[in-house]
């Protein structure tokens, strides 16, 4: 047997009880996926990202209880800097998370015992953000929907230290699936670091469908960031779905590392006047890997800013692809949104689909796109060689310089040092070219 | 080893051909300049003057057809860019290139350390290597500053070029090649251009200087002045060759090219 939609959706509706609502959430991302299936390519959102390798594994649902230790999860997730929650197969797993204790106004736990104690938290947004029709992933993530994270903060509330989730598919011996879930909600003023760290353990095949909600109310800021550093035979995808009050900033920063096929969308709506959001990412593929970034940014009230910028690093026959869309409706004037993407080709055999898309029904607003497409730079790299360094140390410290603005972006010091080595970890010579860091 | 019992030329260019493209560029170039000698290389605008010292640094732009170029007596065109650089070769480039996202410092050890270790020497820590560099930074008058920027990234072109010299005087190679050093500089930047190759002056090592004009060579002086015309060179003399081509500037070489034993070479220029 293979992946199919039946075999997707065996076992789910097995978990403890939930609240009404979430009952019928699951039922209805149930139904949503068994009617739509698995995405094909005759989808304009699929068109360069095919699922059919899927059909070449079986996948189980992976249990909560897989045995997996604390140093197995630091070694591939780091060490914790803060509070942190550890997610097993899409639950959480106490014995390996690290709460900490929560600043005033500030929850951080888990989803399903949040849902049981205090289902009022969550029950305004879950499922708000995230549609389910033509979001094949979502939906089947939300058949399953029991257990994930809460990040709650109430009006000016501050978190502190970035708050970190990290979520392990553990698959061992055979293929497994996992459904990891997150609702942050930011309240009035309230201010936040979140990092999303996704791994795969186990050595069978992971295949992981997440997704995020963000609620950010008037004046709410998040920096967010995902980690997504999964083996080669791993099969990721993520949504994001944010929605943004008067002057809130998100800036949701995505980092791909790893994973055979690993698709992001991210989609934002600005509602409320002056919202500004940041959607920045960086991606490295090679071999026959696929790295897929989605986003759509839409401008729904005057003023709002939004940034976008993507950077690819593609060797070997890898192909990556980013479609961004903009849309700006009617009355968001004085719109100003700016899209971007560069990606780098290492080898011949190596693509890029860039698809930037504008879709403005306002009047008086700065919209612009741009991106490149290009290879190391010879007159560089002969720079550095006739100065002695050789050619796969010259080639590793141009691709670094490269991918390097991706990683300065990242504002928690230790992830930003745990991204460079990972990075570099992926370059001739990495060890010496994070010396240029 | 020479015949004659002196010592060999430390470079030894003879009968060079190279091509861009389809175009010939060098035709039958020979030169060799002894260990402790500064060169000048002089030409008129498409001689071949920057072709040479990119073939002699392996620059892969241009194709050498035929003819040898040996330093030491290895021979320098089997080698890759890099294994030149730990034989000796350094060229400072007439148009420097921007590396953003790579420190200039940085890139400065890396390159040092790697000649080191190909050398079997141990590499320079951060703090020695600071300290080496700092001082041959007064050495071009370049502001500490400089040291944590990107690669000539946002650096003026007087800039660049005195980080050349930075980068030649801590890398210390056997035979230099500094192509057009002196283009666009004004007279301070070109009087500590020059104070950065006489301070490499050293009777284990050379120096050739490809420029246009004779101004640098003011303040540099050559043991020898080679004239290049039509991918050769056609005169080679002391410094009052540098002088006579000020005075009289590079028509009259193709007129004399026109008469004389390398019609074929002006021909090209003309």
């Amino acid at each position: 047997m293979s992946a199919s939609v039946e075999s997707l959706l065996a076992g789910d509706g097995g978990g403890p009880e939930v609240p009404g609502f979430a009952a019928a959430l699951r039922r209805q991302g149930r139904e949503a996926f068994a009617r739509e299936g698995l995405p094909t390519a005759g989808l304009e959102d699929w068109r360069f990202t095919s699922v059919s390798p899927l059909a070449a594994h079986d996948f189980a649902p992976g249990g909560a209880g897989a045995g997996v230790d604390r140093a197995e999860i630091e070694l591939r997730a780091g060490p914790a800097g803060g509070p942190r929650l550890v997610f097993v197969n899409g639950r959480l797993r106490p014995d390996l998370s690290a709460p900490g204790s929560p600043a005033e106004g500030v929850f951080v736990g888990g989803l399903a015992r949040a849902l049981a104690e205090r289902p009022t938290l969550a029950e305004p947004h879950l499922g708000r953000l995230q549609g389910l029709a033509g979001q094949p992933f979502a939906a089947w993530n939300t058949a399953f929907l029991e257990d994930g994270a809460l990040v709650h903060l109430a009006p000016g509330a501050s978190a502190g230290a970035p708050v970190e989730l990290v979520f392990a598919t553990v698959a061992r011996g055979a293929g497994a699936f996992a459904h990891p879930r997150v609702l942050f909600v930011g309240g009035r003023d309230s201010e936040a670091t979140l990092v999303e760290t996704y791994v795969a353990l186990g050595g069978a095949p992971a295949l992981t469908s997440a997704v995020t909600e963000v609620v950010l109310e008037d004046g709410a800021r998040l920096d967010h960031y995902q980690v997504q550093d999964q083996p080669a035979d791993a099969f990721h995808f993520a949504a994001v779905a944010a929605r943004q009050g008067r002057g809130a900033r998100l800036s949701t920063h995505s980092t791909a590392l790893g994973a055979a096929l690993s698709r992001s969308d991210v989609r934002v709506a600005l509602e409320g006047e002056g919202a500004e959001a940041h959607l920045t990412g960086l991606y490295m593929a090679d071999g026959a890997r696929l790295v897929d970034n989605h986003s759509v940014v839409e401008h729904r009230a005057r003023g709002g800013t939004s940034r976008e910028l993507f950077k690819g690093v593609l060797d070997g026959a890898s192909r990556g692809v980013w479609a961004g869309r903009i849309r700006v409706l009617e009355g968001a004037m004085k719109t100003d949104a700016h899209q971007m993407s560069s990606s780098l080709l290492l080898s011949r055999d190596a693509t890029v689909d860039a698809m930037p898309q504008l879709e403005i029904y306002a009047d008086d607003v700065k919209c612009g796109h741009g991106g490149t497409v290009g290879q190391l730079d010879a007159d560089a790299l002969f720079y550095l060689r006739s100065r002695g360094i050789s050619r796969e140390r010259a080639r590793g410290l141009l691709i670094y310089a490269f991918a390097r603005e991706m990683v300065d972006r990242v504002r928690p010091a230790a992830l930003r040092q745990r991204l460079g080595r990972l990075v570099a970890a992926r370059l001739p010579d990495g060890d010496l070219v994070l010396e240029a860091a | 080893m020479s015949p004659d019992g002196k010592a060999a030329p430390l470079l030894e260019v003879a009968g060079l051909h190279a091509r861009i493209g389809d175009k010939e560029i060098l035709k039958g170039l020979s030169l060799e300049v002894k260990a402790g000698e500064v060169h000048a290389i002089m030409g008129p605008n498409g001689s071949g003057k920057s072709t040479l010292a990119g073939v002699l640094a392996g620059r892969e732009v241009a194709e050498v057809t035929a003819g040898t170029a040996r330093l030491d007596g290895k021979d320098l065109l089997a080698m890759s860019p890099e294994q030149r650089a730990v034989a000796g070769v350094f060229l400072g480039f007439q148009y420097p290139v921007e590396i953003p996202g790579v420190g200039n410092l940085y890139f400065l050890r890396t390159a040092l350390n790697a000649l080191r270790k190909a050398r079997g020497e141990d590499p320079l820590d951060a703090v020695d290597f600071l300290e080496l560099a700092r001082e041959k930074m007064k050495l071009v008058e370049m502001d500490p500053s400089f040291g944590s920027r990107a690669v000539n990234e946002g650096f003026s072109g007087g800039e660049k070029k005195r980080n050349e010299v930075l980068q030649m005087a801590v890398l210390e190679p056997r035979l230099a090649i500094l192509d057009e050093i002196d283009s666009g500089l004004d007279i301070d930047a070109l009087r500590i251009v020059a104070k950065g190759v006489e301070a490499l002056r050293h009777p284990d090592r050379a120096t050739v200087l490809v420029t246009h004009y004779q101004r640098l060579l003011e303040h540099v002086v050559p043991d020898r002045i080679h004239v290049m015309a039509g991918g050769r060179i056609v005169l080679s003399g002391g410094r009052e060759l540098a002088l006579e081509l000020e005075r009289k500037g590079y028509a009259w070489i193709d007129e004399e090219a026109k008469r004389g034993a390398w019609a074929e070479a002006a021909q090209v220029t003309s």
